[in-house]
């Protein structure tokens, strides 16, 4: 099979640590609700989650269910491979 | 928070009686961790953070609860 | 509901060979303070505490499930390409001999999992002690894997795992305060 290109890697690591972030607020916020300043941070955050898993979709499929098929013309979801064969 | 993690361990040690009939030579200085969650508190607002992908990283998103783990027994045995 | 996120939470790599860290991380697969262990814990602890904690044992819980991926992904990269040889070696063989390779929810002696592993007082604040000796314990877990350890990319991702259970102790810590109605009070940090 295949392997996958370092910039597969790259910008996984960069949607993992954005997604990071928004772990991390959701938990803090969850316990301090009142904090505006954290919830604009986490709203900035889950923006630009969402323009760096559109941009990374189109070139390597599917990162979760209700996700646009953009990178190939079959069903790419049930592809491999998996996150823990990567 | 009493305690800045600059002057501050958050590993702890202690010592065991060693009897002159212990079969093994002792291990010498017992550690523990006291990671900075048991100091914080109540978390205040507005606290510095790390970068994204330095936060990852580290396992979390502030300093302040920040804490690296390695063996203490290691160095000893070199 | 839940929804499936096709990445792990953080970059699991291996740099060595060495089936037998897989035995030792077993323990946070289906041990009592592992990784499931928690999930559970927390998910099911939600329907009888109070509202204003139960987003926050929600988004734990969840995030224990990723945490029991990244788990999985070590114990299957440290054994996917060993021969029944090396495994006998490495102390998997009693596994070995019931399972082939496939993952099972037990602990590093071999004990398989149980739901007694997980309490459910119904009690707030006895529940919610649970949680944090809960992340105490599994903190204390991966310190003695990263001990018993010499992988350093192997150990870099345990540490990550280490400060999660730190965080979410904090989040907890603070849940039993939200709950004691004392936040309010108390406005000197």
């Amino acid at each position: 099979m295949e392997q996958l290109p370092q910039e597969y890697y790259q910008l996984l690591e960069e949607i993992q640590s954005v997604d990071f972030v928004i772990v991390e607020l959701t938990l803090y916020l969850d316990t301090h609700p009142d904090d505006y300043n954290a919830l604009q941070q986490y709203n900035q955050f889950a923006a630009y989650s969402k323009k760096l898993k559109d941009n990374f979709e189109s070139l390597f499929g599917p990162l979760e269910q209700g996700s646009l098929i953009k990178n190939t013309d079959y069903w790419s979801w049930s592809s491999s491979p998996w996150p823990w064969q990567v | 928070m009493e305690n800045s993690p600059n002057t501050y361990t958050w590993m702890k040690t202690y010592q065991t009686y060693h009897s002159v009939y212990d079969p093994c030579p002792p291990l010498g200085t017992r550690y523990y961790s006291t990671p900075p969650n048991l100091y914080l508190g109540f978390q205040p607002p507005n606290l510095e953070q790390f970068q994204p992908n330095k936060a990852l990283k580290k396992g979390t998103l502030w300093p302040i609860l920040y804490d690296y783990y390695e063996n203490p027994y290691e160095k000893k045995r070199r | 509901m839940w929804k499936y996120e096709k990445k792990l939470q953080y970059p699991v790599k291996v740099s060595t060979c060495n089936p037998t860290l897989a035995k030792y991380l077993i323990e946070q697969y289906g041990g009592a303070d592992g990784e499931l262990a928690a999930a559970l814990r927390y998910l099911n602890q939600r329907y009888t505490i109070p509202d204003k904690v139960v987003g926050l044992l929600t988004d734990i819980g969840t995030e224990e499930f990723a945490h029991l991926e990244m788990i999985a992904t070590m114990i299957y990269k440290l054994t996917k390409d060993a021969t029944p040889e090396q495994l006998k070696e490495a102390g998997i063989d009693a596994h070995y001999v019931n399972h082939d390779k496939a993952l099972f929810y037990h602990n590093a002696a071999g004990a398989p999992f149980t739901a007694t592993y997980i309490q459910a007082k119904g009690d707030p604040i006895a529940d919610l002690y649970e949680d944090i000796a809960a992340e105490e314990k599994a903190r204390a877990t991966y310190q003695w894997i990263i001990d018993l350890s010499d992988d350093p990319d192997l150990n870099d991702s345990l540490r990550f795992l280490r400060e999660r259970e730190v965080v979410h102790s904090q989040r907890f810590r603070e849940a039993v305060e939200i709950l004691k109605e004392e936040r309010d009070r108390k406005k000197i940090f």
